[in-house]
């Protein structure tokens, strides 16, 4: 990374003391390649690492305001909403931006499923994800805790009991995530100073992550490799203004629920201030994790089920070798792709049982999804890659979007 | 473009949901009434909201605290500074230490939080019956249904329970409540208040005028977020448009 076409003195001064421009340059503009077939479905992941900085930034304003003590924690966060300047607005920009980073993770990560992203040389590009996704779960469990809600904080009880399953080390694993013998005051301190650094946790992997992309490049629609300077287009200008364009829709679609229902994805028990003697009749977790949750009750046995929870996440690690077919992107596997949809279905499903109180016939709904779940990654996947027959790959990238191919219903959009 | 639309639209058809199929706790469906803070240019009705705090002050304020709420945040329903005043000095508030170490009782200020009615939840739960009114600071935010379950519970009244549903010695039986026993005595009856601005105090028109106080309390930003949501939101489209056609522009060589 020596070269660097500018007639910027100022750029060409700093470049011979910190080559930070061309590294810059390499890593996110002109210097980058990327297939020029990307479709719509590539905006993901620029837009998570947006939605991070934004939850960074409005949680250290809101972190100025709040107070980590169990009987001031729930009026601070009423302080900020009623008396902080804008406060409501920050607070609802990092409520809501919570959300809106699963649902963008969320794509991303099936998006990298339908298009076989997790394949070789991507496995550990692909791990690096599944530890953000894990570090996300925990930043976003623990700061549900932090307004100190009635669903703070029996959300909190339940899923630090969770831990107590383990045999011999469960109950001083639960001690020590309490900091005493019930979900109290240490709980919620050391709650919040994790929920502050874990986000630097996520940025440190992040960038890991990105550095794995970099040595694979992207994958693209058609799951090939690019075979030369045909098939490649500068990161800069077209993909930056590619995600910039997205990142306006993807705004729109944050900002309505900031400003006009900002409280659609919470609990109204949550406006209630935490009462160690009453419990909630229902108690949900977020959206985002209703999933799981599903998958923790569908095991009559308490530990059977956490381990099949963490389960549920720790086989993704697996699917580059669970995944047979040599063939990445679903456009060509004509069977893979059904049941891709078929998997996102099943989540969908899980996700509306986790939210469902446990009772007939959600029970046993619960226990089909949460078998066919592990079943669709364990056995159809291996079985669909021997018996599936592909449809025949593109000679090259530039070939196939020169013929005009239709790639797949994601990347239809033509300009 | 297309897509910002279907976004758009799957936006708005998300909290249609929301407001049509509210559920209260119990499973009983809160019929949706309209009111003047719904939808994209929603705002409050000052004259209401000063109807709804009478009703809070006469009424509700003898077992229902408030806590979250200053007296000088009724300036922001259009009370003078004065009148804010006097309604703070009608109660009192413990202060101090003074000088000599005595703490002592003084009129609330308009700096001050709605002084509840009880000292503590012992002393709630004692002149109740054993049931604790709850603050109502948050009250729209924290039921399910929102302010519609709130106007129809208590409109929700049966005069008798049906066969066979006991109720306990201070309890009485509501349609929306969870459970459907509630402690809480029914409050709404015609010309439980004199309207200030001579507006007939009719149940309806009651149960109204308190959701519409209680929702301003509970929310007091909404003016103000739903105003800045149309600035942003038009700017947003405008912008994204801007780079589309950027977009459109930098890729028109590209086959891809």
């Amino acid at each position: 990374m020596s070269e660097l076409n500018t007639n910027n003195r100022a750029l060409k001064w700093l470049e011979a003391r910190l080559p930070i421009v061309s590294f810059v340059d390499h890593s996110l503009g002109t210097k980058y390649p990327a297939p020029k077939n990307l479709s719509y479905w590539w905006n993901f992941g620029s837009l998570a690492g947006i939605v991070l900085v934004i939850m960074i930034l409005t949680g250290l304003f809101l972190a100025m305001n709040y107070t980590a003590h169990v009987d001031y924690a729930f009026n601070s966060v009423e302080r900020i909403m009623r008396d902080v300047n804008y406060g409501w607005l920050i607070r609802y920009i990092h409520m809501n931006g919570a959300s809106m980073f699963f649902i963008v993770v969320y794509i991303h990560i099936f998006r990298g499923l339908y298009y076989g992203s997790y394949k070789p040389p991507r496995e550990v590009l692909w791990w690096l994800g599944l530890v953000i996704l894990l570090l996300m779960m925990a930043t976003a469990f623990m700061g549900y805790v932090l307004p100190w809600g009635q669903m703070s904080f029996w959300g909190a009880t339940v899923i630090t009991n969770l831990f107590s399953a383990f045999p011999v080390v469960g109950d001083y694993i639960v001690t020590l995530l309490w900091g005493g013998f019930s979900v109290d005051n240490p709980t919620l301190n050391r709650f919040f100073a994790l929920h502050f650094l874990l986000p630097f946790v996520i940025v440190g992997v992040v960038i890991l992550h990105i550095w794995a992309l970099h040595q694979a490049k992207s994958n693209n629609p058609l799951g090939i490799d690019m075979k030369g300077p045909n098939d490649a287009i500068p990161f800069h200008p077209y993909y930056t203004i590619k995600d910039l364009y997205g990142l306006g829709v993807f705004m729109l679609f944050f900002m309505y629920f900031v400003f006009y229902a900002p409280n659609y994805m919470g609990h109204p028990d949550n406006y209630i201030p935490a009462n160690p003697m009453v419990t909630p009749p229902h108690i949900v977790p977020e959206w985002y994790f209703l999933p799981f949750y599903a998958i923790l009750r569908a095991v009559p046995d308490k530990l059977g089920g956490v381990l099949l929870m963490f389960a549920a996440i720790l086989v993704l690690a697996a699917l580059p070798w669970l995944d047979t077919s040599k063939v990445r992107s679903a456009a060509f596997r004509p069977i893979y792709k059904w049941f891709f949809w078929l998997f996102a279905v099943d989540a969908v499903v899980l996700g509306y049982i986790g939210a469902m109180p446990a009772e007939e016939p959600y029970v046993t709904i619960g226990q089909i999804a949460t078998a066919y779940y592990f079943l669709h990654w364990i056995v159809l996947l291996p079985l669909i890659g021997w018996f599936e027959k592909p449809r025949p790959l593109p000679e090259s990238i530039s070939a196939a979007v020169r013929k005009g191919t239709p790639v797949n219903a994601g990347a239809t959009e033509k300009v | 473009m297309r897509k910002i639309l279907i976004n758009a639209a799957a936006a708005i058809g998300l909290s249609v949901v929301t407001a049509s199929g509210a559920m209260a706790a119990g499973g009983v469906k809160v019929p949706s009434e309209s009111w003047t803070w719904d939808g994209l240019f929603g705002y409050y009705d000052k004259a209401q909201l000063q109807r709804g705090f009478q009703i809070y002050n006469e009424v509700c304020a003898s077992c229902h605290s408030l806590k979250l709420v200053a007296y000088r945040n009724l300036m922001e329903i259009g009370l003078t500074e004065d009148q804010v005043k006097a309604i703070a000095a009608e109660k009192e508030v413990e202060d101090g230490p003074d000088d000599e170490g005595e703490m002592f009782f003084r009129p609330a200020l308009p700096s001050d939080r709605f002084v509840p009615p009880f000292p503590n939840e012992n002393a709630a739960r004692a002149a109740n019956g054993g049931a604790l009114p709850p603050d109502l600071s948050l009250i729209t935010k924290a039921r399910m249904g929102g302010p519609n379950y709130i106007y129809h519970l208590l409109l929700g009244y049966h005069e008798e329970p049906p066969a066979g549903f006991e109720l306990g010695a201070t309890q009485y039986y509501n349609e929306y409540f969870p459970g459907h026993a509630i402690g809480m005595p029914p409050q709404l009856m015609e010309g439980l208040v004199d309207y200030a601005d001579g507006t007939e105090a009719s149940e309806e028109q009651l149960a109204r005028d308190i959701t519409a106080f209680l929702n301003w309390a509970a929310e007091p930003e909404l003016e103000a977020r739903k105003s800045l949501g149309i600035k942003v939101m038009l700017f947003l489209l405008v912008l994204t448009a801007m780079l589309y056609a950027l977009k459109r522009k930098i890729w028109a060589n590209v086959d891809h």
